[in-house]
Parts: structure tokens; sequence; C-alpha cells
């Protein structure tokens, strides 16, 4: 009795797996999450712009919230929070320049924008800042111009324009089903929209030359100023959305993969569309993986084809030459072939010198770069006046838009994860919970709801902060490798221990049991004799 | 890759200062350099050595372009901040008494040793890193480095390369010896070369042949050297060797004789158009000497004299950026043939074929008179499958007599007979020559005791355990079927009726 009274708890508190208690309530309540994106669009009038009546209500407010139809189990909802307001002197006097260009420069000036907001401008109807024919105008900052109206229903018509533009500038459906297309089941969404890198802390882009002739082609290129004046200026720009950490080498002897075919019409070589997707695998054995950090890598590889396979052309499905003799990869990079001009052979004897010209190469190269962090094209409202992007290449709205999906996507691949590992840790009952691991948890619990309140409330900035803490948190907790420690011991290998011990010692107690067993009904049907 | 989008759409110009800069000249030289040495026991040694020299500071630049040095390496030295990092993998051992000394020695196994620069704060936990990023570069098992077999030695291991102070807390090394290298360490290694193994002496590298050898040994070496001559700035270094040593080619007439195509199964056949400096260099010391023993095809063009080692060396060149030695028409297929003072001697060998055929070994040798001519045969032993054992195996395995057949003079010449009529115990072996007489000696067999397992041991087991449940069996058994109480003799349970019945089998009055 003394031995089982001391040994039974003792047993028991020496074979138990320490478990940390986890947030699982909460846990299974941010599947429910709703997601309420707010952007805050500020709209200014202008004297002119709508009837004085009207102009008397400013400034006020007005919601245009709708549901953003995707099959995903997070309700997402995208609100537009319109703050009406009268033009102020200064504002006045620059919507009254002569020019779009003065017009922003002095509107730009004194006040910094919120990540995230919008300001539209309603400017008269028949003012000269816009070409007659155009009804708005979107600039490479946070700012729009819509022209006015002098109407009974100015607020409303006006209104609808707004959203236009700002719909143009800010959240879209396809922005989000790009960001959480690994979340979503696989429909019509699928191919084109996983194009875009996933969400990560940094990024490693690799600039790769390949010259596979070397003794026909001495090929010299200029990437350490191409970098510096074209790739740095537009990664400081996306520097909001990750590190990035650039390289470049030059690989000698590194074929493609598939041998083009010749076209006896044009005498040059063509690789078909159906078949660049065999050229990456070969080459990318030699790019080398990256050694020194954890980053996913982009790969743009520039390919100078040798003599005997020059020059070469990438068709697209139809049969025609592309025209920048470019292809890119999703989530992997970019190819671009660069034909050597064939009058550098005449005279000259090999190997012919080959300067890269690279405005070329990298216009190519960073439209690729904006393809893979999922920049598209703008689409623009018809009657709309588009400014283009300024030198970096990337506008400010559109990077406010990657930030909108990036934080989205973190906190779907935060709730996801933090799921799955409390499915994992619901399901093993021997994996050890260790406190630090239950505390990542509970920070990425707490980031995660709190990038939902940051993107209710349009803080755009600390809403991507709070979600990348989120998805290291959840990722750090998920993969920690105490979590492995005691998941190699299943029930049957235990018991594959203990019977060979404990069968021969249950043998004569569970013989005795049944003797007194025996031995008591023996004792009750006595006493029944003797009545 | 999965799929592949042609690129159709490009919207984006590029504004801003739109000059071509010139590329600067290359700031990277790739010299390269093969050294085969016929070795004192008849084997060959091949070295290929590679050198690398990068004109950069890896550390200062935050964006870093590669060009012959190979970025993998580039960035684990900006990342771990190296000073130097030397990593071997050997397979055999460098028998200095059969070779003499070697050019580059390495442990059996793989050997890592790197300096850190003084600026790492925490060095084992660099060193950790590095080993498992290493590991991963080479496909080699140098992640099982840890502090077990981690040393810091504080006399040896010197930095090689220029360094400003030799604190020892800064280097780490580390030997793996049961690594095994393989095919999968030398790919990697050979994709850090320039031109891969595409052109120049990397040709040669092929796996098959490199791994058939009796000595493999490829290393990196990573160091900072001095960029000029007054040492203003430094360069970073990059050496991978390689080191194999082939057995003696012996041909079928006895005489030794190799070639590049015989050892590589490939020529040069064209040189490494991004090398400043690519050489084979033949060892052909003690080639005026011992009576023109060696002789090289083609002939070299120059000959590089030089102390190596403690002894005077002198190396037949070949320079594969010359185009005389090697060009569209011409491959260099060196030769080497040991031309050999003339024997009169015949060697048949045939090796033996595993439980198909024995070992063949025939040699016609003219012996001196008065001298004592030993041959002897080294075997190794193996085991045999279980079911080849025969039962009595203390027996050992017989090895048939070897047969020596000789003609001998003849002391007294012999008159020439009728080979018909003389009396048969003279006629079995014709005799060409009175001469001489034929003899034909046959020595003892030979018994060979061949390892021989322990057959018994399971059962053994099986006999111990078995007494072990049965005791305890037995002993149960009586403490149940004992009862030590008095009880009316006339009922009883099916235990006792049990023990009654083997009470009374045993012999034992019943209960």
């Amino acid at each position: 009795a003394v031995a089982i009274l001391l040994g039974l708890p003792l047993w028991w508190k020496t074979t138990e797996t320490y478990r940390a208690p986890l947030p699982y309530s909460q846990i299974s309540g941010l599947n429910a999450l709703q997601l309420r994106l707010t952007v805050r669009v500020t709209v200014v009038f202008t004297r002119e712009s709508v009837p004085l009546d009207d102009q008397e209500k400013l400034p006020f407010t007005v919601v245009h919230e709708r549901e953003i139809p995707l099959k995903y189990k997070m309700k997402i909802k995208c609100r537009f929070q319109k703050a009406y307001r009268r033009a102020l002197e200064r504002e006045e006097e620059a919507l009254s320049l002569g020019s779009m260009q003065e017009a922003e420069t002095m509107l730009a000036e004194p006040q910094e924008q919120a990540e995230g907001s919008l300001t539209v401008y309603v400017i008269s109807e028949n003012s000269s800042l816009l070409p007659q024919e155009m009804m708005s105008y979107i600039g490479p900052e946070r700012t729009a111009v819509v022209r006015g109206i002098t109407h009974r229903e100015a607020f409303h018509i006006v209104g609808r324009r707004v959203i236009q533009v700002a719909q143009a500038m800010s959240l879209t459906e396809d922005v989000l089903a790009a960001a959480l297309a690994d979340h979503l089941p696989e429909d019509k969404w699928s191919s084109d929209k996983r194009r875009p890198l996933k969400s990560s802390l940094g990024y490693e882009i690799t600039f790769s030359l390949l010259n596979p002739d070397p003794k026909s082609h001495d090929v010299h290129w200029d990437i350490k100023g191409a970098v510096r004046r074209y790739v740095q200026p537009f990664l400081s720009a996306l520097s909001a959305a990750g590190n990035f950490s650039v390289d470049s080498q030059i690989l000698y002897y590194a074929v493609l993969g598939v041998n083009p075919r010749f076209d006896p019409a044009s005498s040059s070589y063509y690789l078909a569309a159906h078949s660049l997707p065999h050229v990456i695998n070969p080459v990318e054995s030699r790019l080398g993986s990256s050694a020194a950090s954890l980053y996913p890598v982009l790969n743009f590889l520039l390919y100078v084809p040798e003599l005997a396979h020059s020059p070469l052309y990438i068709q697209d499905k139809d049969g025609a030459p592309v025209a920048t003799n470019a292809f890119h990869s999703p989530r992997w990079g970019g190819i671009m072939v660069y034909n050597v001009d064939p009058k550098g052979y005449n005279g000259s004897e090999l190997p012919v010198r080959v300067e890269v010209d690279m405005v070329r190469v990298m216009e190519v190269f960073l439209a690729q770069l904006r393809l893979l962090f999922g920049i598209g094209q703008p689409q623009i409202p018809l009657k709309c006046l588009f400014s283009g992007p300024k030198s970096e290449g990337l506008t400010i709205w559109e990077l406010d838009r990657l930030l909108w999906a990036r934080s989205v996507e973190n906190v779907a691949t935060a709730t996801t994860t933090l799921t799955s590992l409390a499915q994992l840790l619901g399901k093993i009952s021997n994996i050890v919970i260790k406190d630090d691991v239950a505390s990542e948890v509970y920070r990425a619990v707490a980031a995660v709801q709190k990038a939902a309140e940051e993107l209710a409330a349009g803080h755009l900035a600390s809403a991507l902060i709070a979600s990348q803490e989120a998805v290291t948190s959840s990722e750090r907790a998920f993969f920690d490798p105490s979590l492995l420690h005691l998941l190699y011991f299943p029930d049957d290998q235990k018991f594959a221990i203990y019977i060979p011990l404990f069968l021969p010692m249950a043998v004569p107690i569970l013989l005795s049991l049944v003797k007194i067993f025996l031995e008591t009904r023996k004792s009750w049907k006595k006493p029944e004799k003797r009545d | 890759m999965a799929a592949a989008l042609p690129l159709a759409v490009l919207g984006l110009l590029l504004l801003g200062p739109g000059g071509r800069g010139h590329a600067e000249p290359p700031r990277d030289t790739l010299r390269e350099e093969l050294v085969i040495t016929p070795l004192p026991s008849g084997d060959v040694a091949a070295t290929f050595q590679f050198r690398t020299r990068w004109d950069s500071d890896l550390q200062r630049e935050e964006v870093s372009h590669y060009r012959l040095f190979p970025k993998a390496l580039g960035q684990l030295i900006s990342k771990y901040s190296l000073q130097e990092l030397h990593l071997s993998f050997t397979q055999g051992f460098w028998r200095t008494r059969y070779w003499g000394p070697p050019f580059l020695q390495a442990p059996s196994g793989a050997e890592l040793w790197v300096w850190f620069q003084d600026t790492v704060t925490d060095v084992d936990k660099s060193w950790k890193e590095l080993s498992n990023v290493l590991s991963g570069i080479f496909c080699a098992s140098l992640n099982f480095i840890d502090s077990t077999n981690t040393v810091t030695p504080t006399a040896s291991f010197k930095p090689l390369g220029l360094a400003n102070g030799t604190d020892h807390s800064f280097l780490r090394y580390a030997v793996l010896p049961r690594e095994v290298v393989c095919t999968e360490n030398l790919t990697p290694w050979k994709k850090l070369l320039p031109c891969s193994s595409k052109a120049g002496l990397s040709v040669l590298l092929k796996a098959d042949r490199l791994f058939h050898t009796s000595y493999h040994s490829q290393a990196v070496h990573i160091r900072p050297v001095c960029r000029n001559a007054r040492c203003t700035s430094i360069s970073w270094e990059l050496r991978q060797t390689l080191s194999v040593v082939y057995d003696a080619f012996v041909t079928g007439q006895g005489k030794k004789d190799w070639s590049l195509f015989r050892m590589f199964s490939r020529t040069l056949t064209e040189p490494c158009p991004l090398a400043s400096e690519s050489r084979v260099y033949v060892d052909i010391t003690g080639h005026n000497q011992d009576n023109e023993t060696l002789e090289v095809n083609p002939p070299p063009t120059t000959t590089y004299q030089d102390v190596t080692l403690g002894t005077r060396k002198t190396y037949a060149v070949y320079d594969l950026l010359d185009a005389a030695v090697i060009n569209n028409s011409r491959n260099l297929n060196l030769q080497l043939k040991w031309r050999s003072p003339p024997e009169h001697g015949y060697v048949h060998y045939q090796p033996a074929q595993d439980r198909l055929q024995p070992h063949l070994l025939e040699m016609l040798i003219q012996l001196p008179a008065n001298s004592a001519t030993k041959v002897s045969i080294q075997f190794e032993r193996a085991l045999l499958k279980w079911t080849e054992y025969t039962p009595d195996p203390n027996h050992g395995f017989y090895v048939s007599p070897s047969v020596l057949s000789a003609l001998v003079p003849s002391m007294v010449a012999a008159k020439p007979v009728d080979w018909e009529e003389s009396p048969l115990f003279r006629s079995l072996y014709p005799v060409s020559d009175s001469s001489s007489y034929f003899v034909r000696l046959y020595t003892e067999p030979l018994l060979v005791n061949l390892p021989t397992p322990d057959f018994s041991m399971p059962y053994n087991v099986i006999c111990l355990t078995c007494t072990v449940v049965a005791v305890c069996y037995g002993s149960f058994y009586n403490l149940l079927t004992r009862t030590f109480h008095i009880e009316e003799p006339s009922t009883g349970g099916l235990a006792k009726r049990l023990a009654n019945l083997i009470r009374r089998a045993r012999g034992v009055p019943p209960l």
C-alpha cells in the first residue's frame, strides 16, 4: 500500500509530458475572425466644385462598406471611410495653378499622409487643371483629383466617382485574391494569381549573367552601376515590404536545358513557349543556393546564347517572337535572352567583346520584379488620366496596395499556422509544450488580433508590423525543435517495452486474484448452506 | 518550375541617367595547374590546383558582384566574417614511405579549420552555423561537427595568409575521420570552378576515374593575400586542390606506361578561356640519369627546375594557352613511358572471379646461379556465405600447391636415344636437348584458416532464456500450487486436482 501510495504519483509525475496551457479557444476564434479593412479617404471640395447649398453641409463622413466575396473562411469586409471637408486656403491656391505637376508639388509639401490613406480633391466642373475630356486624375502619390458637378445630387455623383478612383488606387478584390491565393480553393483565381511571391521578411535578388560560350563571347556588364541606378531606387521604395539584398554573378558554360529549334526562314533559333518550363531546371543547379540566409531568392538570368545558337528568340504560344525576348517564372524569377549584335562578328576574331546594354536589360528585369511582387499593370478607370510612376518605377499607392495585400496574407498565414499547430498538439498528446513555445503562441495570437484591429482602424503601417510579428512568432512556435522531442514514443512501442516485464509478473497476480475470487464465492455460499 | 510565362507587356520606362558604364578590367584572375608525378613505387600522382584571386574587399561592400569567385563561398566570407577557411575531404592515406613527400597533406576523412576575424563576437555560434552551411554546400556530414570534436589549437595551425593578430580564440579546428568522400562531394566542388568541368584542366575531373584511385584528396582553401608588392590592400584567394594517386598501370607485357587518357579517360581538348594561366607540369626528374627510364610524349617545349620538398626536381611544362600545344585539331594526351631495360620475363596473371574461377599467376623467370628466389602473394581473407561453410569449419580451406617447372642442366651429357625404344621411366617428358632435363616440382598445399563465426550463439541465447523462463515459471507454479493451510480433504478446486495429478506423476503423495 505504501509502495502504491508513494510510487504511483511518482510514476505519474515522472512519465508525464509537460504541456504549457495554450489559448485554444482564441486560436479557434481566429478562424472566424472578421477582417475589416478600412481605407481612409479624405475628400476635399474646392469652392466651385459642388453647389453652394451642398457645401454648407460640410464637413461630414460617409462610410461605404461592402463584403469581398472570396471563398475563404475569414470574412473580409472592405470599408471606405470618406471624410468630406472643405478645401483649405493653400489647397485652393494649389489647385488653381496651371498644371497638374505644380499643383501636386505644392499639395505634397506640408503634410505627410498616413500609409494606406488617400486624398481626393474635387475641383470645379470646368477647371482647366485636367484636359477637357478627362474626368479624373491619379497621381503617383496618395492623391487624386476628381471633377465636381453642379447638380442637385452632387454629393451622390461625386461620391461614386471618388469610389471609382479609390478602388483603382487602393484595395480591390483581385489584390486580396492574389494575396490569399495559397489559402483559397483551386478555382479561377488559382493559376494566374499565384504569381506573386509569398510574404516574407526579406528577399534575396540575384542577377546572373549566363555565358555558355566564353570562347566566342567576352561579355561585360556594368551590373554594379545598373543596380545602383535602377534597382536600388525601386527597392528602397519597396523597403517597407521587406529587407532586400542584391548580388550578382557571372556563370560560364551554363547552358539552358533545351536545345533551341532552327527556323530557316529567318535563319534564327527559337525557344517555343511550351519548352520554357524545361529551361530553368538545368540552369538552377549552377545558380547555387544562397548559403547566407533563409530568405526566398529571386533569380534574374541574362542569357547570352552561344555563337552556334545565335540569334535566339523566345516564341509565345502563337509562335510569334516575344518583343522583350524574356519570360518569367512565378515565384522564381525571370530569364532574358540577350542576343549579341551580329555586326560585332565582322572582321574581329573570337572572342568578341560584348558590352551589355544595361538599360534594356534592367527595363525587363524591373518589370518582371514588379510582376513577381504582384504589382501588375494599374487598372485605370475610363476617362482618367494616370501620371505614371516616378523614377523609382513604383507609385506610392501601388506600394500601399502591396502592403494591404501583405498584411492580409500575413494574418491569413499566421492564422493557418496557429490553427494547424493547435490541431497537431491536440491530436498528439505526447508532444511537450515548453513555456517559450507557449509564449510565442500567445504573442502570435495577440499580434494577429492587433493586426486585425489596426486594419479595421485603417492604420496600415502598424498593421503590417503586427502581422509580420504574428507570422514570425507563429512560425517560430510551429518549427520549435522541442516539439519533436517526445513525438516518437507511440503506444505500441511503450507496450513492447512494458510487456516483457509486466506480463510474467501479472500472470501469478491474476491467478491469485482468481483464486481469491473463488474463495470468497465459496465463503458466501457456505453461510447459505448453514441456513 | 511549373509554369513559365512569356513577358508580353512591358509598361515601364526607366528614367534617370542612362549612361552605359564601361566595365573595369577584370579584377579577378584564375590560374590552373596540374602536376603529374611518377612516384617511386610506380604509381602516378596527379595534383590539380585552381587558384582564383579576387581583388575585392568582401566585408565592406553591401552589394556584391561575383565574376570568377563563386558566390556561395563569397557570401560565406562576408556573412561569417571569415579570415581563413581550409576544408579538405580525403579518402585513403598518403604513404610517404612508398610515395615520397606529398605536395598537400590532408588527414583521412574531412578536416575543417577556420580563422574568424576578430570582429566576431560569438565564435562558437558562427562555427556551428558555418559548418552546417558548408555541409549543405559540399553535401558532406560536416554538420556533425560540434563541441565534442572541435578544438582550438594554440601552437599549430597559424594563419596561412595575411593576418593582423593571431589570437587563438578565433581559430576552430575539427576532423571527421569517418567521413566518406564520394562523387556527391566532388560535384559541388567542381561547380565552384569558373569553367565548371567544360574546358581547361577541369575536363579531366571525371568522377568515376577519380574515385578509382588509392588516394583521393580534395580541398578548398580561402585566405587573404596581398594585392600588390607593397601589400597596401588585400585580395581574396581561393585555392581548390585535388590530388589523386593512381595505381601503377601495368600492361600485359609488364611494361608500365600511362597517358592522360588512361588515367582520366579524357584528353585535354581546349584551354579554359577564363584562365590567365593554365599549365601541366610533369615530373621528369631522373630522366637523364637512370638510362632514360622515362619518356614523355609529346616532347615538352620547356622545362622547369626547382627545389621542392627538399629535392631538386625537373618538370616538363605544357602551357595550354600556347596554341602550339593545343588547338582545334589537336588534343593533348600526355604520355609517359618507362623505358625499362629489356627483361626476359613473362608474367601472366588471371585474376579470380568470386566463386567462379581461381587466380592464376604464371611467371617465366631466368634465375641467376646460386640465388634464392622468393615469390610471395598477399591475400585477404573474406567471409564465406553462411551456406558455404563445411560441416567441420575447423579444418580450413586448401590452397592448391604451386607448380615449378624447370629445365635443369644436366651434369652428364646423356646419349641421345630413340624415344620409342627407351625405358618407360625416362620417356614421359619430351626432352629436346640432351644437356638438360625437365623437372616439375610441386609445393605443399596450403591450409588457410578462414574466420568462422560462432554459429552456436543464437542457440545459446535461446537456451539461456528458456532456462530463466522455466525457473521463474517453476517457482511461481510451486508457490501457487502449494497450499499451507489445513483443509478438508474432500473438496479441492481445479488447481488442486491438477496439482495432485502432477504429484502423482512425480511420485509424490497427493495433497
